[in-house]
């Protein structure tokens, strides 16, 4: 729009227009908070490092049955066999591709892992905004329903919900999802209580807002940059709780894959021992989903709090 | 004397009666509120003046009802348009809130959501009210109410941040969002307090403009009798949680009939007067809840007898339109007899 053809100083004037258009791709200064937050996100290389590993084990997991053939086929003249042209990663006792299977079953795990989070950022964000909101009864109220569910531990959780209803991907989900709320909740409550008494708050009460407004409009926004993190690494540990409680049969129901249930399926010693292509590749993909998801979280919670770590 | 399409002004807009409020400590409860009252008229502008600590903050904010505890309304009445404020159901009032009464609060910088488009919330202000209005609606909506108090560039300024605002341009979307909604009455808290002295008159003139396009009754909140004096048609003085005297700005300026009153304009500056002339008033207000006998002013005032240390002084009719709460307010009216020391 400006002097284009001005030669060399031109290049860095160039740059201004985009403070117009305010938060552009191009981080202008007086960008919105989210824009420099993308930024110094940007700038740290480990989380940048985690989002590429992430986004890969994403797209190689949606795009499954491109890349490998079907994860359930039997092949009974082709069990246990090592890595071969054939079967990248080996077969397992039953002659399925260990490659297939671990593609599909990063589909489970991400979903689990997603899903669960998900949930637990919901209710939690919920009730930790009206908890800080109210206060008083309210929130004690709510805060030792907390305490009792942080008290839980996960895995019985699911055990007898599994119990109950029979394991499932579902099952999975919704415990995961009931027992880790509270880490949210109180993130949000946190943030609630402290804007309680800004002025602007008062000044939409003046308004005639009401709670739901309140919470909607400016308390889920504020509260949004703290529990993204808390939901990344709430997803970490959502996966992990989906394969241990596959590994203990609990979780996805065989013979759909799960990295979990795939590491059971090599349990013994001399499988172990003799066999490696059966759990290496499982292994590896939970530890370094986990990982990735891990600094990607780091690196939003750095992003997000401003005079942290640069 | 008003506009002409509010209706006959069959009584008083608000009237407050006896207000007594309390805020809940640890160790005790401190009460705010003392008593206070007034009315304001349809059209009205009363300004109210005190000392930070007086009360006249939260006498106004019990308009709205927006006490919250530990703060509590104990006793009186607060009537809007013939409607019990204290009685009326919550989702009533929060119709009222922002509605037909509407709030400018002291400061702009932390009245706005730093991370919510002064466009977003001047539309909050709209869409809370009108809840079938369209986003685009409300955007044009804003656009007009942003140009009407005179924040150039309106169109694009509605993307903006506060942060990319001046303080007197925020006071100025403060002012839109209050009169979104055409309000009948408008709470004034301290205005201009926050805002540098050259802004702080062209506030005055929006304010006094935005009474001239709605209409509305207004309620000016401030320590500032400047302020007071140009804007203002009726005054309230408070001390300590009650109204000492009020009366018209003309009869209040000219003829103080309280102590306190008298006091607050000497410390005032005049453009004739030599600095030296300013003379302040000695001491300082009584901490909320330091429940004295007699008048609460006695401690610093200059007048004082022995009565005004065991009798606390009813506020009475002192002339036309006009009351104090000063045993000797006659003495005061006599004319300009220097009050014995």
């Amino acid at each position: 729009m400006t002097a284009m053809p001005a030669g060399a100083p031109a290049e860095k004037v160039s740059k201004k227009p985009s403070l117009e258009k305010g938060p552009g791709p191009g981080g202008a200064p007086s960008a919105s908070p989210r824009a420099r937050a993308v930024r110094r996100f940007r700038r740290n290389r480990l989380a940048v490092a985690g989002g590429a590993v992430l986004g890969t084990v994403v797209l190689m997991s949606l795009l499954a049955p491109l890349i490998a053939g079907d994860p359930n086929a039997v092949d009974l003249d082709a069990v246990r066999q090592g890595p071969s042209g054939a079967h990248w990663f080996g077969t397992d006792t039953s002659g399925r591709d260990v490659f297939a299977r671990t593609l599909y079953a990063g589909r489970v795990s991400l979903l689990v892992g997603l899903a669960a989070a998900l949930g637990a950022v919901v209710v939690g964000t919920l009730f930790g905004a009206v908890s800080g909101l109210f206060g008083g009864v309210v929130d004690n109220v709510i805060m030792r329903i907390a305490d009792i569910v942080m008290s839980f531990p996960t895995v019985v959780v699911i055990l007898v919900l599994a119990g109950i209803v029979g394991p499932s991907v579902t099952v999975l989900i919704v415990a995961i999802g009931m027992t880790q709320w509270p880490v949210a909740g109180r993130v949000v409550r946190g943030v609630t209580m402290s804007l309680r008494d800004r002025e602007y708050i008062q000044a939409a009460e003046a308004s005639g807002a009401n709670a739901r407004w309140l919470i909607r409009k400016h308390i889920v926004p504020a509260a949004l940059p703290p529990v993204t993190v808390t939901g990344t690494l709430a997803v970490a540990q959502a996966i992990m709780l989906e394969t241990t409680a596959s590994f203990l049969g609990l979780g996805v129901r065989p013979p759909q894959a799960s990295w979990g249930n795939m590491l059971n399926d090599a349990q013994n010693l001399t499988l172990i021992q003799t066999m490696p292509w059966l759990w290496i590749p499982p292994g590896v993909a939970i530890a370094v989903t986990v990982l990735a998801v891990n600094f990607v979280g780091d690196g939003l919670r750095d992003a997000v709090t401003p005079g942290g770590r640069t | 004397m008003t506009s002409l399409s509010k209706k006959e002004p069959a009584g008083p807009l608000l009237e407050i009666e006896d207000l007594v409020v309390e805020f809940a400590g640890d160790e005790e409860t401190v009460r705010a509120v003392d008593g206070a009252g007034y009315t304001v008229a349809p059209g009205e502008t009363l300004g109210v003046v005190g000392e930070s600590g007086s009360g006249k903050s939260v006498t106004a904010m019990s308009a709205l009802g927006l006490i919250k505890p530990p703060g509590r309304v104990v006793s009186g009445r607060v009537v809007f348009d013939g409607s019990d404020l204290r009685a009326m159901p919550r989702r009533e009032l929060r119709r009222l809130r922002g509605g037909r009464i509407a709030m400018i609060f002291q400061d702009p910088m932390t009245a706005l959501n730093p991370v919510m488009s002064v466009g977003a919330q001047i539309g909050e202000a709209l869409r809370l009210h009108r809840p079938g209005m369209s986003r685009a609606k409300a955007r044009a909506r804003a656009a007009e109410l942003l140009a009407l108090v005179g924040v150039p560039g309106a169109e694009r300024r509605l993307k903006q941040y506060p942060h990319e605002f001046s303080g007197g341009m925020r006071q100025r979307a403060m002012i839109a969002m209050a009169i979104a909604n055409d309000p009948d009455l408008l709470i004034a808290d301290e205005p201009t307090t926050a805002l540098d002295v050259t802004v702080q008159a062209q506030v005055l003139d929006l304010i006094r403009l935005t009474r001239r396009e709605t209409g509305a009754a207004t309620v000016l909140i401030t320590h500032d009798l400047g302020v007071v004096a140009e804007l203002a048609d009726r005054v309230v003085v408070m001390y300590a949680g009650r109204v000492v005297e009020h009366g018209t700005v003309a009869a209040i300026f000219d003829s103080p009939r309280h102590p306190y009153t008298r006091g607050l304009l000497e410390s005032l500056p005049s453009l004739d007067g030599e600095v030296g002339d300013l003379t302040p008033i000695p001491g300082s207000p009584p901490a909320p809840g330091e429940v004295a006998e007699g008048c609460a002013f006695a401690p610093r005032c200059a007048m004082v007898r022995d009565r005004c240390r065991v009798e606390r002084p009813e506020l009475v009719q002192s002339g036309t339109r006009r009351a104090s709460a000063c045993h000797f307010h006659h003495e005061l009216a006599g004319e300009e007899t220097d009050a014995r020391a």
